[in-house]
């Protein structure tokens, strides 16, 4: 199998320079070089989506898909891990996907470890709607429903996830895409929930490129990856000024499949 | 009296605080008088709580088929003194009150409450004493169930609960048939509950999902998606009183509108409504089987009467076929690249927005119809009974089955009775062909007689004469025939 085998008939629609294509070029890296080194069979690979402009990643990439409804992906990813664990299940999700709307099934698939790989598209913004606030917005974000300001403090997704029990916690930029392929590759590998904020700015209604440029780095190999406590530090320094990415946080449970089959 | 007319048939209830055990002793006699060839059913009333108030169990039972329970009392067995005042009003002339024996002793010898000597008749073993709930959930598993999943809601709850000790037991005593066995998740919400049915479904395993109508109200959107990705789903719905949280332990046929309109968008799906706990087996089955031939969402209407109350039923599972799709395809087949998608799309399951596209998309869906009209000519989508060529006409469907069969032994001239089990796709030829010209009289549990208007939309037909009760609690049957009579008179 070589790589433009996993490229769909469909026409990208994203907006030109839209980082999700970066998104999806890690992606089809990814599983080509898993099928090619035979850790992976393309027909066992699964890629679910939500819905917005992330959704439209299942359209342009030739394998198993299935794009859910808005926010739902994740039960349907669970629900397909559960009918047939020889599947890798992958997920594709936005902040307004699985930050808003589906936020109760992010945090029981944390929960529960279900052997899942999720990855957030975090543009910080409602963007296939047009512009408007979401959860990972900043306070004062000025949109079409919040021309003032929005009122609201945005969570710290990364510090929700660790809490609720992720054992695979990851963040990267989506214009790193040797990086986060890589990171895309040890979440598969990953057994258990896995779960990636990729960094991904919209161009179009809210471009941080820059503020990322300059508050973005990656911690260090030496990083204790087995070390909750040290991970929830790292996730919550200095957030204003710092941005770090990579993996914070790995450690192996058993998974709600395996005790499902037990 | 009109009670005296059928003097065969005797009524005992059992009255208590809850956690008292007056569930489990009504059972224990129930299930006595089964095992000696009785027909017998069995009703439970009882407050939204754990501890104290008052919980009642009345069954009815005879040496001929018994539909429903009754009202009036020959014996009432009292475990405090609010219990006899309760129901005192509903005591039979000579009627036995007994408050002095333990519930343990009832449990343990429930021939001790009754006159005649039955011990030494012989024991049944053909039939059962089953619920609504447990007999749908036995049929989906004679169907091939792989994958039960909710989140508790009363009345649908028993589902859950029967599945899960099933599942439990698969894996103390068939180990090695543990992977295929059938398995029950809990997930955090209704709406998980579904989308992961879904992605079970999508992934070739046979999903069924169960709720009150609260919670089917919350699935509206996947149950949709299953409409638009064609995935095989079936949905158990109990009704309860509403609006909203309404009464939860109380009965009401309410949402039979709701679930045939189920879903934003215009999609095929089925929706069965059984009568009994024999006709709930079935419908489990027949479910599963349709959803999975047809690729259209199912949907099995119940209530808290059909869910919860139990009667003398034969069920038999070697009878159930398991039906499948073998022209589906699933994740994991060598060189099939499967793709579902909520968006409208193409056969390849990639998103498509061309007018022309569109259409043809949504005429192939509903291409089916065809498919499942066909196959309702050999189902009994609608049943008579009674006098079969009478002009006088009830029409009825779900539990109100059995308070009309029960109320029909008193009735003062013979009538043909119709129930309508296929709510959606409705049989319009049928129904129009035994109901035209005809006097007819329509029972429903619910304030705007939505059956009436279902039949009325479909065949023209306008019921001017309609029993409508909507005051949480099932019809008695004796009642219920008067207020018949009174009409025809």
């Amino acid at each position: 199998m070589e790589l433009k085998d996993l490229a769909a008939k469909a026409k990208i629609t994203w907006c030109p320079g839209c980082p999700n294509s970066q998104i999806l070029v890690s992606f089809r890296q990814a599983v080509t070089e898993l099928v090619q080194n035979g850790s992976l069979k393309i027909e066992n690979i699964a890629a679910f989506a939500g819905i917005g402009c992330h959704g439209k990643i299942s359209d342009y990439i030739n394998i198993n898909s299935f794009t859910s409804l808005h926010g739902r992906l994740i039960p349907a990813m669970t629900g397909a891990k559960c009918a047939n664990p020889e599947l890798t299940i992958v997920g594709f999700s936005g902040d307004g996907d699985s930050y808003d709307e589906g936020l109760e099934h992010l945090i029981h698939a944390a929960k529960r470890n279900s052997d899942i790989n999720l990855f957030i598209h975090d543009n910080q913004v409602f963007a296939l709607t047009t512009g408007q606030f979401d959860a990972m917005s900043p306070k004062g974000f000025k949109g079409k429903s919040t021309p003032f300001g929005s009122i609201e403090e945005p969570f710290n997704p990364l510090l929700l996830m660790l809490s609720a029990g992720a054992t695979f916690t990851a963040r990267t930029y989506a214009g790193e895409i040797e990086k986060t392929k890589k990171i895309m590759q040890a979440a598969i590998a990953h057994k258990g929930f896995s779960y990636v904020d990729v960094i991904q700015p919209c161009f179009t209604f809210f471009d941080t490129r820059d503020y990322f440029k300059e508050r973005m780095y990656w911690i260090g190999e030496d990083f204790p990856t087995n070390d909750l406590m040290k991970a929830m530090d790292k996730v919550q320094e200095n957030i204003d000024e710092k941005t770090p990415l990579g993996i914070f946080y790995e450690v192996e449970k058993p998974t709600f499949e395996e005790e499902l089959y037990k | 009296m009109l009670e005296n007319q059928h003097s065969e048939i005797f009524t005992i209830g059992v009255g208590g605080a809850a956690g008292d055990g007056v569930k489990k002793a009504g059972i224990k006699i129930a299930d006595f008088l089964r095992g000696r060839g009785y027909e017998v059913y069995v009703s439970f009333d009882y407050p939204s709580l754990i501890r104290g108030g008052h919980n009642f169990t009345r069954l009815s039972f005879s040496k001929n088929r018994i539909w429903c329970d009754h009202s009036k009392l020959d014996i009432l067995i009292a475990l405090n003194e609010e219990s006899v005042e309760l129901h005192r009003g509903e005591l039979k002339e000579g009627a036995k009150i007994i408050t002095d024996i333990p519930l343990l002793k009832i449990s343990e010898n429930p021939e001790i409450v009754l006159e005649e000597d039955v011990s030494k008749m012989p024991f049944d073993t053909k039939t059962e004493l089953i619920d609504g709930n447990t007999a749908f959930a036995k049929g989906l598993q004679a169907a091939g169930l792989d994958f039960y999943l909710a989140y508790p809601m009363t009345p649908a709850t028993s589902i859950l609960h029967y599945l899960a000790s099933q599942s439990h037991s698969a894996k103390a005593t068939r180990d090695k048939q543990t992977k295929e066995g059938l398995k029950v998740i809990q997930p955090e919400n209704e709406i998980s509950v579904i989308n992961m049915a879904l992605g079970m479904a999508y992934a070739g395993k046979r999903a069924a999902v169960g709720t009150a109508t609260g919670g089917f109200a919350l699935m509206q959107e996947a149950f949709s998606f299953a409409g638009m990705a064609e995935l095989p789903l079936v949905v158990a719905v109990s009704q309860r009183q509403a609006p909203a949280t309404g009464v939860p332990t109380h009965s009401s046929q309410s949402d039979l509108r709701f679930v045939v309109h189920a879903g934003h968008g215009e999609f095929p799906r089925i929706v069965l409504a059984p009568g009994d706990p024999e006709e709930s087996f079935r419908a489990g089955a027949d479910a599963l089987n349709l959803t999975w031939k047809f690729k259209v969402p199912v949907i099995v209407l119940l209530d808290k009467i059909l869910s919860e109350h139990m009667m003398t039923s034969s069920i038999d599972s070697n009878l159930i076929s398991v039906e499948r799709n073998k022209d589906m395809v699933f994740p994991g087949a060598p060189d099939a690249v499967v793709k579902v998608t909520s968006y409208e799309h193409d056969e390849n399951g990639i998103t498509i927005d061309k007018a022309e596209d569109v259409k043809k998309a949504i005429e192939k869906r509903f291409e089916k119809e065809k498919n499942i009209e066909e196959e309702m000519q050999n189902i009994e989508t609608v049943k008579i009974y009674g006098d079969i060529d009478n002009k006088n006409v009830i029409v009825f469907f779900g539990s109100t089955k059995g308070s009309v069969l029960e109320a029909s032994k008193y009735f003062n001239k013979p009538a043909k009775l119709m129930q309508i089990v296929w709510l959606e796709p409705f049989d319009t030829e049928k129904v129009k062909r035994e109901l035209e010209g005809r006097k007819i009289i329509c029972i429903e549990g619910n304030h705007n007689g939505q059956l009436a208007s279902l039949i009325r939309e479909k065949t023209g037909i306008e019921i001017k004469n309609k029993i409508l009760k909507y005051d949480s609690m099932p019809f008695d049957p004796i009642e219920l025939a008067e207020e018949i009579n009174k009409i025809w008179n």
